[in-house]
């Protein structure tokens, strides 16, 4: 397998070269990004909100740049798309929620401004689980985000609207949030690359809070290559976010040396047994073994740990909802409940009428678990936890590179299909909740097909090493050419 | 019911201390932390708890709380953790307050306390870091009840706050009112809070228990919220005392709750039971790191720890040697103690020419007064402590009198001009020169030769009309003492 076919889907390399020599323009792109949109978002239902006029407008003044021979940064006139919990001042932040249909963000969150910077076409805003709860963009109030490879498929979630819209090259990147594998499982259902940063690598200013200790913005591409790009404009520390770090940041791009001799890479048992399905488990040992033919090693591993990641996770992420969900009351910028005739009544009544049915059981479950008498055996046993799934990391960091899996056990399952079971749409999550759980950086790459849908491998690194991540999937993407496969079903 | 033997009840008092720091900002934004201004209009993004908003700890207010934490004699805490308290009210955008639980930054401390010439010393329990909540404005009615909607000001959500648990070392409602003064007066000196009781800028929680004098267990107690006055301390606290010992007086028992206080009618009611108390499902906040102060920051912070007011208060007294009276005025006002305290630092490097009595009666007096007539504070007002100490020194040096000096004083509120042109436009300074005195004192020796005679034969104290008649003279400008002497000795001499 090698990279020779014609890449459907330009790198942003190339369209930076193109813009540069004015072969393109950005309004051009912009203009076929919206066209794309416009042919396949009612089949896809991928965007919330759409800017045409700002972006065509900020496409123009890059355009002026270009012609100019400004020294303009890579991003400069791409067209992109951000998940609609980040905040785009003057532009609405629905978080696919009825309870804030008409919200309207009074400031930019600290990555569009970054974007922004960088000179990035923002078209528009993509769809999500409402209050990026959920493994499938089903319970958005909006409608579900169907796959683009197979519209009877979920897209995943709770970024299904960012991964579909870039795998559908409705646009050429976009941003998502990942709290428990929110950008890695929709990246692997949709066959494009998602990146989550480790934690605090990317300010979380402007992005609306689900699990604070576990929320972090990272990129939907086609390559790695691109995904380097991204990261590079929206990471570094932030005055505005007391938990980004002041770790200082490389230029990701110069990490991509292809280079992959000697990498040590750890497996763990728990994420390649018989919870996966059989067929995403032989591709990711086809992978595994392309890149041990290549230079690196592989071996399993016993990460213990993980068994209790999924329970872990369930207790601390709702835990921290329910207070950061707190403030939708009916209030201020939230929907009220006009009937309540006292003021409990009015909070209790709006945010019944406000929240979908997820996001109440996870407010529940959160406060159950903080609550007098219970916090011992729930909250705190799971925070206990937590720093046991952190030591098997740390362990098993002393004698490997990365660690890799799987993403997801299974590929993009019917939409519906876990409609009456939520635990079953928990396990999802299986694979990509450690990683948040230990704050370390995690991607998606697509490593195959099982009939027709796309396969993630997933690559985990130490903290603040994105660029070994990066390295290795780049690597990987030069001796495959699974994210340069076409949808057939395109227009 | 027959006759049974009166129970004596000891009281026992804890007190928590709500005081608003005085930074610029707010604690976790840099929305201003000013009082006053138009509702809704200090705010930002995180003080309004917008979706996306993150708060971000504000330096200045840690070191305030390190601050009151030495001069309470607390322990550091090194490392501590804010906490989120979960509640549900209209005045609080976040649906929880950012709070310190279980890992405070100050540790146990004490404050000692005056109480009848007597010291007792009163533990501190802690002291932590909290954001103050907004404000709800009742419409068509004064308070809750009858209102027909509520406006919300969010200009208070997210200012400073240090909370002060007292442990339950307080014997009484009088013992009670001179912690809370006492604690005001240390916060305010230490310039950590500005303490404007009428602006809520020290409010206070009281919990109250009675037990059988000379038994060891605590009684069940009740909390009386939100006290803001030392006054109103007292008289709650009483007010429950009287209240808890008919209870118990009579069998009854008393119910764990939480109890307002109503001035008007000097009595408490109940607020909520213990049953119907908030489960605050404290959590560690995780927007916000751990808080470590390094040995650098607390160093500093040390450094700048000024005298604490029981230490001033000594000094003045035996040192000083200042009255009762202008002690007190010294102490009640951070202001003027500021000026008074700037000139005597003046003094003190021009070697102590002026005595601290004096320049304590000019602040505490003239000037105190002047100002408050003229609605100039002490901080802003023309006359400088230089310049105060600079007239204070001409009366020293005998080139004016303390009359005169009086009568200029008021000019100063406007006058930029050096004090010696201002002296010579009210018609110059005090007559010194011997040769211009004498000239009048023997032309009023002359006029007056019986009175020459009387003091020739012994009887001195009519010298008091001759120098009066040359005070007249000279329209009160002459120096009274060296009139005095050159009198004596013209007379003598004829």
């Amino acid at each position: 397998m090698t990279n020779n076919q014609p890449n459907p889907y330009p790198s942003i390399r190339v369209l930076h070269e193109d813009l540069k020599n004015q072969r393109i323009t950005s309004v051009e792109l912009t203009q076929q990004s919206l066209q794309t949109i416009e042919a396949t978002d009612s089949t896809l239902n991928a965007f919330l909100c759409q800017c045409k006029d700002s972006a065509l407008q900020a496409a123009e003044s890059h355009d002026v740049a270009f012609k100019r021979g400004d020294d303009v940064s890579p991003l400069a006139g791409i067209p992109i798309a951000i998940k609609d919990n980040i905040n785009i001042k003057g532009v609405k932040t629905t978080c696919a929620s009825q309870f804030l249909k008409s919200f309207v963000a009074p400031f930019n969150a600290t990555v569009t401004s970054r974007l922004n910077q960088a000179g990035a076409v923002v078209v528009g805003k993509v769809n999500l689980d409402e209050f990026a709860m959920g493994s499938s963009t089903e319970n958005s109030s909006f409608g579900v985000t169907k796959n683009p490879w197979d519209i009877t498929k979920v897209s995943g979630g709770s970024s299904g609207g960012s991964a579909a819209a870039v795998a559908s090259g409705q646009v050429i990147a976009s941003l998502g949030s990942d709290t428990g594998g929110s950008i890695r499982q929709p990246a692997s259902f949709c066959g494009v690359v998602g990146l989550k940063p480790t934690y605090g690598r990317v300010s979380r200013y402007g992005l609306v809070a689900f699990a604070s200790s576990l929320d972090q913005i990272g990129p939907f591409t086609h390559t790695v290559e691109d995904a380097a790009y991204l990261l590079n404009a929206i990471c570094g520390h932030d005055p505005n976010d007391a938990t980004s770090s002041p770790q200082p940041v490389p230029d990701f791009t110069q990490a991509l040396s292809k280079e992959i001799k000697g990498l040590k890479i750890a497996v763990p048992e728990e994420l390649i047994g018989d919870a996966i399905d059989a067929d995403i488990k032989q591709h990711v040992i086809t992978a595994l073994d392309l890149l041990k033919a290549n230079g690196a090693m592989w071996e399993t591993v016993s990460m213990p740990s993980f068994s209790a990641s999924i329970p872990t996770y369930y207790i601390i992420a709702p835990a921290e909802a329910s207070a950061n969900l707190a403030r939708f009351d009916g209030v201020r910028y939230t929907s009220r409940n006009q009937t309540a005739e006292n003021l409990n009544d009015m909070i209790i009544q709006s945010r019944s009428d406000g929240f979908g049915e997820e996001v109440k059981r996870r407010i529940i479950l959160g406060t159950f678990a903080l609550s007098s008498g219970y916090y011992d055996a729930y909250y705190l046993k799971a925070q206990k936890s937590r720093t046991l799934i952190q030591n098997d990391f740390k362990r098993v960091y002393q004698d490997y590179d990365v660690i890799m899996s799987p993403t997801t056990p299974t590929t993009a399952f019917e939409i519906g299909a876990h409609h009456n079971d939520p635990l079953a749409m928990y396990n999802a999550d299986l694979a990509t909740i450690p990683a948040n759980m230990a704050g370390v950086p995690a991607m998606s790459v697509p490593c195959g097909f099982s009939n027709g849908l796309p396969i993630g491998l997933q690559i985990f690194g130490h903290h603040f090493d994105e660029a070994t991540v990066l390295r290795v999937g780049d690597a990987y993407q030069n001796l495959t050419d699974f994210h340069l496969k076409k949808l057939e079903n395109q227009t | 019911m027959s006759a049974t033997t009166a129970v004596n009840y000891e009281v026992i008092i804890g007190l928590e201390i709500h005081a608003q720091l005085n930074t610029q900002t707010k604690l976790f934004s840099s929305a201003s932390n000013a009082f006053g201004n138009k509702p809704n209009s200090t705010v930002s993004p995180v003080c309004l708890g917008l979706p996306g908003a993150l708060p971000v700890l504000n330096e200045a207010a840690v070191k305030k709380a390190i601050l009151a934490g030495l001069a309470l004699h607390c322990r550091i805490n090194q490392t501590s953790i804010f906490s989120r308290k979960n509640y549900f009210y209209p005045d609080l955008p976040k649906g929880y307050q950012i709070s310190q639980f279980d890992q405070p930054i100050c540790g146990p401390g004490y404050l000692e306390i005056s109480v009848s010439e007597q010291t007792k010393k009163i533990g501190i329990t802690r002291i932590h870091m909290e954001e103050d909540a907004g404000k709800l404005v009742h419409q068509g009615a004064e308070g809750i009840a009858g209102a027909t909607h509520s406006l919300v000001d969010l200009n208070r959500a997210g200012s400073p706050l240090i909370e002060i648990v007292s442990e339950p070392d307080i014997r009484s409602s009088k013992e009670a009112a001179i912690y809370m003064a006492t604690i005001h007066e240390l916060l305010v000196h230490i310039g950590v809070c500005n303490g404007n009781l009428e602006q809520g800028q020290l409010r206070c929680d009281a919990n109250v228990s009675l037990r059988p004098v000379g038994t060891s267990t605590f009684g069940t107690r009740t909390e009386i919220k939100n006290l803001n006055s030392f006054r109103s301390v007292e008289r709650a606290i009483n007010s429950e005392i009287k209240r808890q010992t008919e209870v118990l007086s009579s069998g009854g028992i008393i119910v764990q709750e939480t109890r307002n206080y109503d001035d008007m009618t000097q009595t408490t009611t109940s607020l909520r039971s213990k049953e119907d108390a908030h489960d605050y499902r404290y959590f560690p906040e995780p927007d916000l790191p751990p808080l470590v102060i390094s040995d650098r920051v607390l160093a500093e912070v040390k450094a700048t720890l000024p005298e604490l007011p029981q230490v001033k208060r000594e000094r003045y007294k035996t040192v000083l040697k200042l009255s009762k009276e202008v002690i007190k005025v010294l102490m009640g006002d951070i202001q003027i103690d500021h000026y008074f305290n700037k000139i005597l630092h003046l003094n003190s490097a021009q070697k102590e020419s002026v005595a601290a009595q004096d320049i304590a009666k000019w602040v505490v007096g003239d000037v105190n007064a002047l100002l408050k007539e003229n609605g100039q504070s002490f901080s802003q007002t023309l006359i400088t402590p230089e310049r105060l100490l600079e007239l204070i020194n001409m009366i020293q040096s005998g080139a004016i009198s303390g009359k005169m000096a009086k009568s200029i004083l008021p000019k100063l509120l406007t006058e930029t001009t050096p004090l010696t042109a201002i002296i010579e436009a009210d018609g110059g300074g005090q007559i010194s020169d011997e040769s211009a005195l004498l000239d009048v004192i023997s032309k009023i020796l002359d006029n007056n030769s019986d009175v020459v005679l009387k003091i020739k034969n012994g009887k001195t104290q009519a010298a008091g009309f001759l120098m009066g008649q040359v005070m007249k003279e000279t329209q009160g400008k002459a120096k009274p003492d060296l009139v005095r002497s050159l009198i004596l000795a013209e007379v003598e001499k004829r």
